[in-house]
């Protein structure tokens, strides 16, 4: 019920503003009457259905205000909200990403506070005045060509050098001897399986799951043997990393941000992508930025009671996938190799799990 | 033609009407109940995402069942979203946009006495109402409506299992759909054909004033890209019912495997986005073509560059069918696709650029008037532009592989279609109100509506872009799952009191548009004092549009300020003096 009386409550206020915007239409006027007195009228004032020159002055300025509020939205933004942002990327084929990101935005930020600024200005400084006549330009071949041609240049460079980033980041062919792992997502759940020392994935079947084989491991192929299954991702510092995405049920998407890293997981096919990881997870821990948006979270987490947050990297879904799509989450430990190889060589292989 | 002056009962003459006049207002209002559904959605999540354990009355009075004290269960979560997105992408922006205006408009600006077929028109018309209805009856479905995000990827959207709104819910959106498709077409055909063989005479194409143009094209894109999406519904219904595998492969859910084999999840993200892209200007385009419009008629000027705007349309139009894979550069797709997509999709980039440039410039040196229509004119050109650059780093598949699904897509697509094609809209509905009521509508509280819509839809989209930066996914239902995002809450505070803010300003516009049916002042004949044809037709809208002949076209559209003229404005029908050229 109480959803009725905030409608109610919407529609009088907004019945009020109807109200009062009729009563300032109404103008005094001081007449005469046949005696020759002043009579007070009250006589709804002629309004000029396209704008006053009243109107065109109060909302060309108002255009003006707004482009510098909107200025100041634009500067908070792109400064103060610096340290929510997203850390240096933490894998070497993301820092090209980086770099375009960067590049790119410097070009829309030009580009926007130029536009914004020219069309919020004009709609200042040419506000009508009666009697004025606007000026009759209707085409120029010259501006219309400079303003195809410098975005058409502008635009090849940028697709040029994201072309070239693109293709660095999916080209695996060339990878020297990478570390092979899969990846599988499930409602709402991520496992993996590392390739085990042959480096190659026993073959992946959801026809195959069975009991503890919960991601459908075919036991037969000699390969699947040695593959590790785990529930939490170990990744050695400065080694390539080649993933094979599955899911078994429904699309997902492993997003891994602090890697700009990201893949579909789709039901039926694998999928690929591929990093190496440039900081461990305790060198991520001590960079500056890190710690900068660690601390800012730290301060409203205690503000609310909450244990301290420490930073860890995390495998999170994002492709709607149900219910729970919103907590479906791995974590990712980053380590130096050897630290690496010790943990995998603790983790149980597939034979010995399923036995 | 012109002996349409027969008797008419009330059923004829509103419920079943095949005057394009009573379509289109029917449109309209059809269009806005379907808004003010999609948007109250929105601001029902927008509370669920700034404050996700606190209980809420309104939650509670409205979502029954699926909420548990007041706080909505993840399930309704998604629904609402994908019903969101579904009602305000495909019946406000498709039906209630382009259905309104270009039924409203183009017999009225080409001369003509009506549609080609008004029969077919009245059939559009009654589609997408049917469509609204079981769209609207899915809402009630006691495993709740569709719920797989307004994409409707398969598997998800197929199988029951995964999420409950795949059920019953699912199967109404499908339903709904085609039906809603099969109107879009009917509609199309009927909008390209008249533009095509009833221009009156005089009115060549280059002549058309750009709303026509942007009509026309948005209709040819439409007949192009809507078989497809009907097609991939078809399909994914067969999936669904008759246990066909164009979609499914290699399932296992609920501790069983399903038997589908060989089919994939890309086949229908290849057919969704064929329309899906499109479907971005199908939406735009038609707003575009108002804005152009009221810019000229409001700046009392031409618009710039008459012919480039018709190039840059048709360049878009034709781009837009060759880019849909951007959607998809994470798909799992050949990544050398990847990077032809990329290419294609960054230049649509030009034409746009050429499109905004051209606006601006229509500005300069001006004598802008400004009314509440020029005022949403100005704020589309705006939201554009802030929109239409960060497409830049969608569109780049190096960049997309870290924005993918975040906020940063949200804020992007909401202010470049959405906020964009909404504002356009309203500058339409200001615009043409009196072709359509007879009657003004309030010019002040238009300002009020136009000015706090405006701060809210910055309020809440410009941030938006930060904390997708900062790696934050859509459709989750809370981010609380996640320290990572903590920081970000406050963010999302201020932009959901932003949303509510906007939201209710519509209140606004609701009050001034129906007060105005009934108390508005009533218009003059041309009250904008514009150039086009449909000012040249009696305010109270007769059948078949003018009384005697109909008009000849003698110039272009945009005789604005024109020098050697004492007004500032030269009607269409006037023809040249000696001596004067045509621009």
């Amino acid at each position: 019920m109480l959803a009725l009386f905030y409608i109610f409550i919407a529609v009088a206020v907004a019945l009020g503003i109807w109200q009062v915007n009729k009563l300032t239409s109404y103008r005094k006027t001081i007449l005469k009457n046949d005696k020759n007195e002043d009579v007070v009228a009250i006589a709804k004032s002629e309004e000029n259905p396209i704008a006053t020159e009243k109107d065109n002055d109060i909302h060309g300025k108002f255009f003006f205000v707004f482009l510098i509020g909107f200025y100041i939205l634009m500067g908070y933004c792109l400064f103060f909200l610096n340290d929510i942002m997203l850390p240096e990327s933490a894998s070497v084929e993301g820092e090209n990403d980086d770099n375009l990101f960067l590049i790119s935005f410097v070009l829309i930020g030009i580009v926007q506070f130029a536009t914004q600024g020219l069309l919020f200005y004009f709609s200042f400084k040419y506000r009508g005045i009666n009697n004025r006549k606007a000026l009759f330009y209707a085409d120029s071949h010259k501006l219309e060509l400079i303003w195809t041609t410098i975005p058409t240049i502008v635009l090849t460079g940028l697709i040029g050098y994201g072309l070239y980033t693109w293709n660095d980041i999916m080209d695996l062919s060339t990878a020297e001897n990478p570390i092979v792992i899969e990846v599988y997502a499930q409602q709402f759940n991520w496992q993996a399986r590392y390739a085990g020392a042959d480096n190659t994935l026993g073959r992946g079947n959801v026809r195959n799951i069975k009991g503890i084989n919960t991601i459908g491991v075919d036991m037969t192929d000699v390969n699947g043997a040695d593959d590790v299954p785990v529930r939490e991702l170990h990744l050695p510092k400065g080694r390539k990393i080649v993933f094979k995405f599955r899911s078994q049920d429904v699309l997902h998407s492993a997003y891994m941000p602090h890697f700009r890293a990201q893949m579909n997981c789709v039901p039926g096919m694998v999928t690929e992508f591929g990093f190496t990881p440039k900081f461990t997870t305790e060198e991520m821990r001590m960079q500056e930025e890190t710690v900068i948006k660690v601390n800012g979270i730290n301060k409203i987490r205690k503000a609310k009671g909450e244990d301290p947050y420490v930073f860890d990297y995390l495998l999170l879904c994002n492709k709607i996938c149900g219910a729970s799509h919103y907590n479906m989450q791995m974590k990712i430990v980053v380590e130096e190799e050897a630290a690496f190889y010790s943990w995998l060589k603790k983790q149980p292989t597939m034979a010995e799990v399923v036995k | 033609m012109s002996e349409h002056h027969h008797k008419e009962t009330f059923v004829t003459k509103y419920i079943f009407s095949q005057d394009h006049k009573m379509i289109s207002k029917q449109f309209l209002i059809t269009g806005i109940i379907m808004g003010v559904i999609g948007v109250f959605m929105s601001m029902l999540f927008r509370m669920q995402i700034a404050w996700p354990e606190q209980s809420f009355s309104l939650i509670e009075a409205f979502l029954g069942s699926h909420q548990t004290d007041g706080v909505m269960d993840p399930d309704m979560y998604l629904a609402l979203v994908t019903i969101h997105g579904t009602i305000m992408v495909f019946f406000v922006l498709t039906a209630g946009l382009s259905g309104t205006f270009s039924n409203l408009l183009i017999p009225l600006q080409i001369g003509a006495r009506d549609m080609a077929s008004g029969f077919m028109n009245m059939i559009s018309y009654w589609m997408f109402f049917i469509s609204s209805v079981i769209m609207v009856i899915s809402l009630f479905v006691e495993a709740g409506p569709a719920s797989a995000g307004w994409t409707i990827y398969p598997p998800l959207s197929a199988l029951p299992q995964a999420i409950p709104g795949s059920g019953m819910g699912m199967t109404l959106w499908l339903v709904s759909m085609a039906i809603f498709v099969a109107s879009s077409l009917i509609g199309s055909l009927n909008y390209i054909v008249t533009i095509l063989n009833l221009r009156t005479k005089g009115m060549k194409m280059t002549r058309l004033p750009l709303t026509m143009w942007a009509f026309f094209i948005t209709a040819v894109i439409g007949v192009v890209s809507f078989p497809v999406l009907l097609s991939a519904a078809l399909l994914l219904i067969f999936d669904r019912s008759f246990g066909t595998s164009f979609y499914l492969s290699d399932i296992f859910i609920s501790g069983e495997v399903l038997h589908y084999q060989g089919g994939s999840p890309v086949l229908f993200e290849h057919l969704f986005w064929f329309l899906g892209h499109p479907e971005v200007y199908i939406v735009l385009l038609p707003a575009l073509g108002i804005t152009s419009e009221v810019i000229a008629t409001n700046s009392r000027k031409p618009i710039f560059g008459y012919r480039a705007m018709i190039g840059s349309i048709m360049a878009i139009a034709f781009l837009s069918t060759i880019v849909w894979g951007h959607h998809m550069f994470i798909s799992g797709m050949n990544p050398f696709l990847g990077s032809v997509f990329t290419f294609t999709t960054l230049l649509i980039a030009i034409p746009s650029a050429v499109k905004g440039f051209n606006y601006i410039t229509t500005l300069w040196k001006g004598n802008l008037q400004m009314n509440p229509a020029m005022l949403f004119s100005i704020g589309l050109v705006s939201t554009f532009i802030t929109g239409g650059l960060t497409g830049i780093v969608l569109g780049d598949s190096a960049l997309d592989i870290n924005v993918h699904d975040t906020y940063f897509v949200v804020a992007h697509f909401h202010l470049v279609m959405g906020v964009s094609a909404i504002y356009g809209m309203y500058a339409g509905i200001y615009h043409w109100f009196p072709k359509m009521y007879g009657r003004m509508m309030d010019k002040t509280l238009g300002y009020w509506h136009f000015w706090i819509t405006a701060i809210a839809a910055y309020g809440v989209f410009f941030p938006m872009h930060f904390i997708g930066l900062a790696g934050l996914p859509r459709r989750y239902y809370s981010n609380t799952a996640f320290p990572l995002f903590d920081d970000l809450s406050d963010v999302n505070v201020v932009i959901t009191m932003f949303a509510l803010l906007g939201g209710a300003s519509q209140i606004i516009f609701l009050v001034n548009f129906f007060m105005s049916i009934y108390k508005g002042k009533k218009a003059t004949q041309n009250p904008w004092k514009s150039t086009t044809l449909e000012w040249t037709t009696p305010v109270e809208g007769i059948h078949g549009n003018w009384p005697g002949k109909i008009p000849t076209v003698e110039r272009w559209a945009y005789d604005y300020s024109k020098p050697g003229h004492d007004e500032d404005f030269v009607m269409q029908t006037e023809p040249l003096k000696d001596g004067e050229e045509e621009s």
